[in-house]
């Protein structure tokens, strides 16, 4: 059934259509049009919240995303269930489920409100002066306690069901709020040619337009202006309209991000719709016209169920077709407060009392309610109000006579005047001044990127407010034209408003600032009197402003307060910092489609697909899958990789190494910029010849490796690591294009462009071979660190006889497009020669088996080349390379710098954590170094380890110990080759 | 100083919190100190605190541009922990969790420290190899820090996703039970408080604008906006705008200054036991007393003093966020901010003399500062007093940018903090 | 998110460079005759201004090119950017 409040006629909702819902279990009705604020208050439900700290029962305060009171969790299913909205912004729609929090057991009765009678004791900062004794209290005896009795609604315990997009645009000028200034300006702006878009964070255009009744002052249809407006707007192909589009954010460059509630309001959405979709907008220029906010007046007993803001009334009233109340006290401070009495009182409802706490009350909208014998009176407040679910009554009092009256009331309506909703204006660094006439800040002027319009600056009338947008609007779009007409200016100023900052209502009881956390005047009075003098110390102190709503309606009574208090002018006491966001964003929203594999580019090589065929295991290596082990049936991973080492010692295995990193160095200084890159020589490598390749940064510590092979006098084909490539590459591209521009040589990242099949083992030459055309892979015409250029089954190759497993080994690098048929060819030629895939694992046990390091593994960040054994590669007689200044410093010749080494456990068995600590028999507590790869190797048949050791070289025989948690293990230092040192294998 | 109490909460329960006296005076400054600190943070006035305490020196001023505890002390999510990798850093940051055991009943304000315990996540087998030796290193040095497997996180921590559909699963974690978190602004007021009491002049809104040396070059005294004020010891912990006052007085420094930003969600009701750390996905949160899970991640990449970061940077810290907690996804952010981080070529900080007289700096704290403010200050302290390091910050000097004693956490761990 | 001038291809968004440090730090033509004190400066100091700040960036994702900028570091407006070996403007 229609609610008893609702209205007979009017409203924007629609009325032949009648909406279920469930609030805390009870099922109400509303219509298409309303909010769970508005259809629950239709039903003359008010109470709809608790406070977070005292669980006050609160009520709808206002009508937009400035509730502080009025938070719900909305949704019946876990997955897409959300806590803290606003029932002023959630639509109804069938089988809509919200239920309200912060209360045990129900709304009505919470037990949690023992708080408020305890509040003598919980002032602002109670927290930081108890609670320490014992020590151990806090941890485990008070903080749990404060922790559950804090926090608002419940987090969601399930994964969200939904999904969210993202957008990126571009337009001309972003007109923020579709006000009748924001919607003037978009009409401006687009009829000045511009790519307009309009975004509003409401269901429907209109802002106050929505509101207010039909006529302007000016005798203006609003409703129809609007309509005749927006079909201008919807007609014109340069502009975009957004509602439920809330602008959130003002970013550097006029980068404003918006978020879009897509599907909240359905009922039944469609399943592609994504929930919420975030726009990030470049704009050239942008108009915030984004309206202002109603101050509540602060009085005792301002927070009760019942007490409203003035102007949500009125909205309540012409938007939604509800009467909030039936018998109405006004407590006021701006004449503002008037039209509202006189709206309600023409809709019949009963005006029992207008309390203004000014001495006069003399504007045009007071004098047109003293006509109407509204029962107003002037130089008087609210001095208490009764009730307490709901209001009963309100006592006034004359300003300093002490005389009172109690006037039974339902519904007690409150306005300080407004506040400029200048959030966004902030955020783009905009400077604010405040206004005495207005007690608001409103903005100093536009950026030349940003202009304000309207409400936002100050320009409460509808007909001014047009006229101010539009000239924004045409400013707007003129300036996105340099070159064109004169430029337009702006001509309106901001008018004195006649509204008073009511500073303080003279009561010396307790009144609520900041409703949610129950800030009160006590507090704020508390904390200037405990030295916090700074606005942003009373704010943290009290937490006033810290709700969710972010002090949209106490910040300036908070910050009056504070200037009352400290007898100091508001502009001196100034703002607290406006953040992003504007109102909370759904993390989701920020977060978009970046889930699960979306998360982060999943990188494959042209043959995953075969690996993954074949039961690979994979791992991830920065953003590639590489195949860790290849198990057979059954086959944990230690015997796979056992198996896999065996074939490449005996036979041959095959090796997909495409994520090395490939950069191409072409040029006639090609081999003098790679001598100044790298710590070897390149001048002398002569073509058809590869050399390992060792790179440091600046600092002279090791920062990537590979092999790099000379194709041609003036090409060099580089392989970095895995991880390195870009790394790499972007070092390369600075020295060249900055340090060295007189250098003739050009890189190209080719790793994507190869795909490098690697074939170790006594056995690899004999299987390849046959493929092979045009190169001669005979030991002697093709040696170890030898390249070429050729063709392998007609495509074409480039091939390393290279080895990171100490075998004789190949790398094949065809072109990406045919990686995988020349791995399934050599795959099938290799069966009858036991060829068998090995994956990184097997490979990180061949390579450690000969000593080979793993950049990132042995080194990580502060190891020099001969920490790593490799100072071998230093060319001699370099004048300079990139690092080499550095590694004269006097860290880098200490001689207890660690050095690698290996280490061979005693009993042979165990295998060492990696990252185990090493230390003396002598001193078992102090650390000499670290376990930095460790294998039980299958060729061996038994564990070994690589271990960076302080002074490691020297120290060859010597017993040191691996201390584990369950025992410690005694380790042997070793040459850190324990496999074929001379090398018989990989030059055979 | 009016001591706080249970019975001194109730006294004023019954007189209306009349009789609270201000928590620190608001001095004009003197004409001249024997010490004074540039930059009233955490750090800052930590130092002041032990100078007077521990050193018994007197007529000591903090000067703060703003209001105290205004940059990274109240910028920051309060992460507490020492599971450092180099014997240097982690007795550094232990030192400072040793103190923070204690700090609410040296200070008598309650810090709200609370061990709630760090998890820090791997995704691969390279962070197993890196946290595995941190947690061998850590436990030699008597730092406490454990391994977890997947399923023993998860214990830990039951709302983390660990399932193998992630982009990059959880392969275990190191755990450092005695890590927590603690209330930032509490930490500022409480040392201020502390001092005050000991006689510091705390003086707001008073800018330093030139450091003026005598004929030796030594420190003579500060310029400010309130006026010019002799002194022989400064020590600058300035944090982001440390290069600008170091700039005063000559000297060049090895810092770069950026934006790091951090977040909010709406409170709620507990939901979130610990600390979670994912450095491979960049991203960290716990969950604050009063419910808002407190989010951060790195810096913006360019240096800059505008407090302010750009969206792509949160977005990208929520997608981690959204990966390790799918049930967080509709959560909302409620406030974002910056700070300024002074950040060193090593990422580890300076607590050190200069090479002018009289000139101590404290700083390079990095996105890691709030959880070392009381060792630092204990430590910048003694060295200001005693013109000398102590054993614990003596490899932090200036001089290992020189001579390549580096102290790099960062790329020993090849992860960001 | 900056929209960071690239001297070859115009306003970018910054998703699209790299930042690449100060400005005007020219890596010694002989460091071997540098003390150790000179090459750390070279290493490690940096003017980190609060204001005018003369940077490279790197459009990585587009030209590819590494080029200078003016940024005022209090607001992060770019005041003009300019190829390397040129003169700012």
């Amino acid at each position: 059934m229609t609610g008893p409040f609702r209205t007979e006629i009017g409203g924007r909702i629609d009325r032949t259509r009648r909406i279920d819902f469930r609030f805390d279990g009870r099922l109400y009705s509303g219509h298409p049009g309303d909010n769970l604020a508005s259809a629950l208050l239709s039903h003359g439900v008010h109470l709809l919240g608790r406070s977070f700290k005292y669980h006050r029962p609160r009520g709808v305060l206002g009508a937009g995303s400035e509730e502080p009171n009025a938070l719900v969790r909305v949704g019946s299913y876990e997955s897409r269930a959300t806590p803290n909205l606003r029932a002023t912004q959630v639509e109804i729609h069938d089988l809509l489920v919200a239920e309200s929090q912060n209360r045990y057991p129900s709304l009505s009765f919470d037990v949690g409100a023992i708080n408020d009678v305890l509040s003598p004791l919980f002032p602002a900062g109670f927290y930081y002066k108890t609670f320490m004794w014992p020590a151990w209290g806090w941890r485990r005896l008070y903080e749990p306690i404060i922790r559950r009795m804090a926090g608002l609604g419940r987090a969601p315990t399930a994964p969200d069901a939904d999904i969210y997009a993202q957008r990126y645009v571009h337009c001309d000028v972003l007109v923020v709020g579709a006000g009748p200034a924001g919607l003037a300006a978009a009409r401006a702006a687009a009829q000045g040619g511009a790519r307009v878009l309009l975004c509003d964070e409401q269901s429907e255009f209109g802002g106050s337009l929505l509101s207010e009744p039909d006529t302007t002052e000016a005798g203006r249809n609003r409703l129809a202006w609007r309509a005749a407006t927006l079909a201008t707007l919807a007609a014109s192909d340069n502009v975009t309209l957004l509602t439920r589009s809330t602008a959130f954010g003002v970013f550097a460059d006029n980068f404003v991000a918006l978020v879009e509630r897509v599907t909240d309001h359905l009922a039944n959405p469609e399943p592609a719709l994504p929930r919420e979709r975030l726009w990030q907008v470049r704009a050239r220029q942008v108009v915030l016209a984004t309206g202002a906010i109603e101050r509540p007046m602060v009085f005792a007993g301002n927070d009760r169920p019942g007490v409203m803001l003035a102007g949500a009334a009125r909205t309540y009233l012409h938007r939604y077709g509800v009467r909030t109340g039936r018998r109405i006290v006004l407590a006021t401070s701006a004449d503002s407060a008037y039209g509202v009495a006189m709206d309600l009182h023409r809709a019949g409802l009963t005006i029992a009392a207008i309390a203004d706490v000014r001495n006069e009350a003399s504007g045009p909208l007071a004098a047109a309610a003293r006509a109407a014998g509204l029962p107003l009176r002037t130089s008087t407040h609210i001095a208490a109000t009764h009730g307490r679910l709901r209001i009963r009554g309100a006592t006034l009092a004359r300003n300093g006579t002490g005389a009172r009256e109690k006037v039974a009331c339902d519904l007690l309506l409150m306005s300080g005047g407004y506040t400029p909703t200048v959030h966004l204006y902030s955020q783009a660094r905009g400077t604010l001044r405040f206004d005495e006439s207005l007690g608001a800040f409103l903005p100093g002027g536009d950026t030349g990127i940003l202009q304000v319009a309207g409400a936002c600056r100050g320009i409460f009338a509808t007909d001014v407010a047009i006229a101010d947008g539009a000239e924004a609007g045409t400013v707007a779009a003129a300036r996105t034209d340099p070159g064109g007409a004169p430029q337009p200016v702006r001509t309106i100023s901001v008018p004195d408003s006649g509204a008073l900052l009511a500073r303080e209502a003279p009561c010396d009881r307790r009144a609520f600032v900041d409703f949610q956390n129950d800030v009160t005047t006590k507090d704020l009075r508390l904390a200037v009197r405990e030295g916090f003098v700074s606005v942003e110390h009373v704010k943290r102190y009290t937490t006033a402003g810290m709700a969710t709503d972010q002090g949209k309606t106490s910040n300036i009574n908070a910050l009056a307060l504070v200037a009352n208090e400290r007898r100091m002018d508001m502009a001196a006491v100034g703002l607290t910092t406006f953040r992003m966001p504007y109102t909370p964003v759904t993390f989701g929203t920020l977060a978009g489609a970046a889930r699960g594999n979306l998360f982060d580019p999943i990188r494959q090589t042209p043959i995953h697909a075969w690996a993954e065929d074949r039961g690979a295991v994979f791992e991830d290596v920065g953003m590639w899958k590489r195949a860790r082990y290849f198990p057979a049936a059954r086959e944990t991973m230690a015997q796979a990789v056992a198996r896999e080492c065996r074939a490449v010692r005996t036979g041959a295995g095959l090796f997909d190494a495409s994520t090395l990193g490939k950069i191409e160095v072409v040029g006639p200084d090609a081999a003098i910029f790679l001598e100044r890159m790298y710590v070897n020589n390149f001048r002398k490598l002569a073509v058809g010849r590869a050399r390992y390749g060792l790179m440091l940064g600046e600092d002279g510590f090791v920062l990537d490796d590979g092999v790099i092979g000379r194709l041609a006098p003036d090409r060099f084909h580089v392989t970095t690591t895995t991880g390195g490539a870009p790394r790499v590459l972007a070092m390369m591209e600075d020295y060249l294009q900055t340090e060295w521009p007189d250098l003739r040589v050009w890189l190209t990242s080719t790793t994507e462009e190869w795909a490098v099949v690697s074939i170790q083992g006594p056995r690899a030459r004999d299987i390849i071979a046959p493929f092979v055309i045009g190169i001669d892979l005979a030991p002697q015409a093709f040696p170890h660190m030898a390249v070429a250029e050729g063709t392998i089954l007609g495509v074409n190759l480039r091939i390393f006889r290279v080895s990171f497993t100490g075998e004789c080994g190949f790398e094949i690098n065809v072109p990406a497009d045919y990686g995988s048929d020349v791995w399934h060819a050599i795959m099938q030629q290799g069966t009858v020669f036991g060829l068998t895939p090995y994956g990184t694992e097997a490979m990180h046990v061949l390579r450690a088996e000969k000593g080979y390091i793993i950049v990132g593994q042995e080194s990580d960040g502060t190891a020099t080349p001969d920490d790593l054994g490799l100072g071998w590669a230093i060319g001699r007689g370099k004048s300079d390379f990139v690092g080499k200044r550095s590694l004269a410093r006097a860290a880098m010749r200490d001689p207890s710098r660690k050095q690698l080494v290996g280490l061979l456990t005693s009993n042979g068995e165990t295998v060492l954590q990696e990252g185990a600590q090493i230390v003396t028999a002598a001193n078992g507590n102090a650390s000499i170094g670290h376990v930095t790869s460790a294998y039980f190797s299958t060729t061996l048949g038994r564990s070994m380890a690589l271990a960076m050791i302080s002074g490691g070289k020297a120290r060859m025989g010597e017993k040191l110990l691996a201390p584990m948690l369950d025992r410690t293990h005694e380790v042997t230092v070793a040459p850190a080759m324990f496999y074929d040192p001379k090398g018989e294998r990989l030059y055979g | 100083m009016q001591r706080f109490s249970a019975l001194a909460l109730a006294r004023n329960a019954l007189s209306g919190q009349t009789g609270w006296q201000r928590q620190w005076r608001s001095p004009d400054p003197a004409k001249r100190y024997n010490a004074i600190i540039i930059g009233g943070g955490g750090h800052g006035l930590a130092t002041a605190f032990h100078l007077a305490r521990d050193h018994g020196m007197r007529n000591i001023a903090v000067l703060e541009k703003s209001w105290i505890g205004g940059g990274n002390t109240g910028r920051n999510t309060t992460i507490i922990r020492s599971n450092y990798l180099f014997n240097a850093s982690s007795s550094l940051y232990d030192h400072a969790v040793k103190l923070w055991e204690n700090l609410s009943q040296t200070l008598n304000y309650n810090v709200m420290f609370s061990q709630r315990g760090v998890l820090m996540l791997a995704h691969n087998v390279h962070d197993e190899q890196v946290f595995k030796r941190h947690v061998h290193a850590n436990r030699l040095n008597g730092v406490d820090n454990e391994w977890l497997t997947a399923a023993q996180a998860k214990a830990f921590c039951p709302p983390l996703r660990i399932d193998a559909g992630m982009r990059y699963p959880v392969l275990g974690a190191a755990l450092q039970r005695r890590a927590g978190v603690a209330r930032h602004d509490a930490v500022a007021w409480g040392y201020a408080r502390a001092a005050d009491a000991l006689g510091v002049d705390i003086v707001e809104n008073c800018a330093a604008t030139s450091i003026v040396r005598d004929r030796q070059g030594a420190v003579e005294a500060v310029e400010t906006t309130r006026g010019r004020i002799a002194t022989a010891k400064i020590g600058v912990v300035a944090a982001g705008n440390t290069s600008v006052i170091m700039g005063m007085a000559g000297l060049r420094m090895p810092l770069e200054s950026f934006p790091l930003q951090a977040l909010v969600s709406e409170p709620v009701k507990p939901v979130l036991p610990c600390i979670v750390m994912s450095n491979t996905i960049h991203a960290y949160i716990s969950q604050s007393d009063k419910g808002e899970l407190v989010i951060g991640a790195g810096t913006d990449a360019y240096i800059s003093y505008s407090q302010r970061g750009a969206l792509h940077v949160s977005t990208h810290t929520l997608e981690a966020i959204c990966e390790l907690f799918p049930q967080f996804r509709r959560m909302r952010m409620l406030r974002n901010w910056g700070g300024i981080v002074d950040v060193t070529p090593d990422r580890s900080p300076i607590i050190a003399k200069t090479s002018v007289p009289g000139l101590y700096v404290n700083c390079g704290w990095g996105t890691g500062g709030f959880k070392a403010t009381p060792g630092s200050g204990h430590l910048f302290a003694w060295t200001m007093a005693k013109d000398e390091p102590h054993p614990i910050n003596a490899p932090f000097t200036l001089e290992r940018f020189r001579d390549g004693f580096l102290i790099d956490e960062a790329a020993a761990a090849a992860v960001s903090h | 998110m900056l929209l960071i001038p690239c001297p070859y291809c115009g306003p970018r968004p910054e998703l699209e460079f790299t930042y690449a440090g100060e400005a005007n730090i020219s890596r010694p033509a002989e460091p071997e005759s540098l003390s150790d004190e000179q090459w750390a400066a070279y290493l490690y100091q940096r003017t980190n201004p609060r204001g005018m700040h003369a940077e490279r960036w790197r459009h990585v994702h587009g030209c590819g090119r590494y080029f200078n900028a003016s940024r005022d570091t209090l607001s992060d407006q770019f005041q003009f950017s300019w190829k390397p070996g040129e003169s700012p403007p």
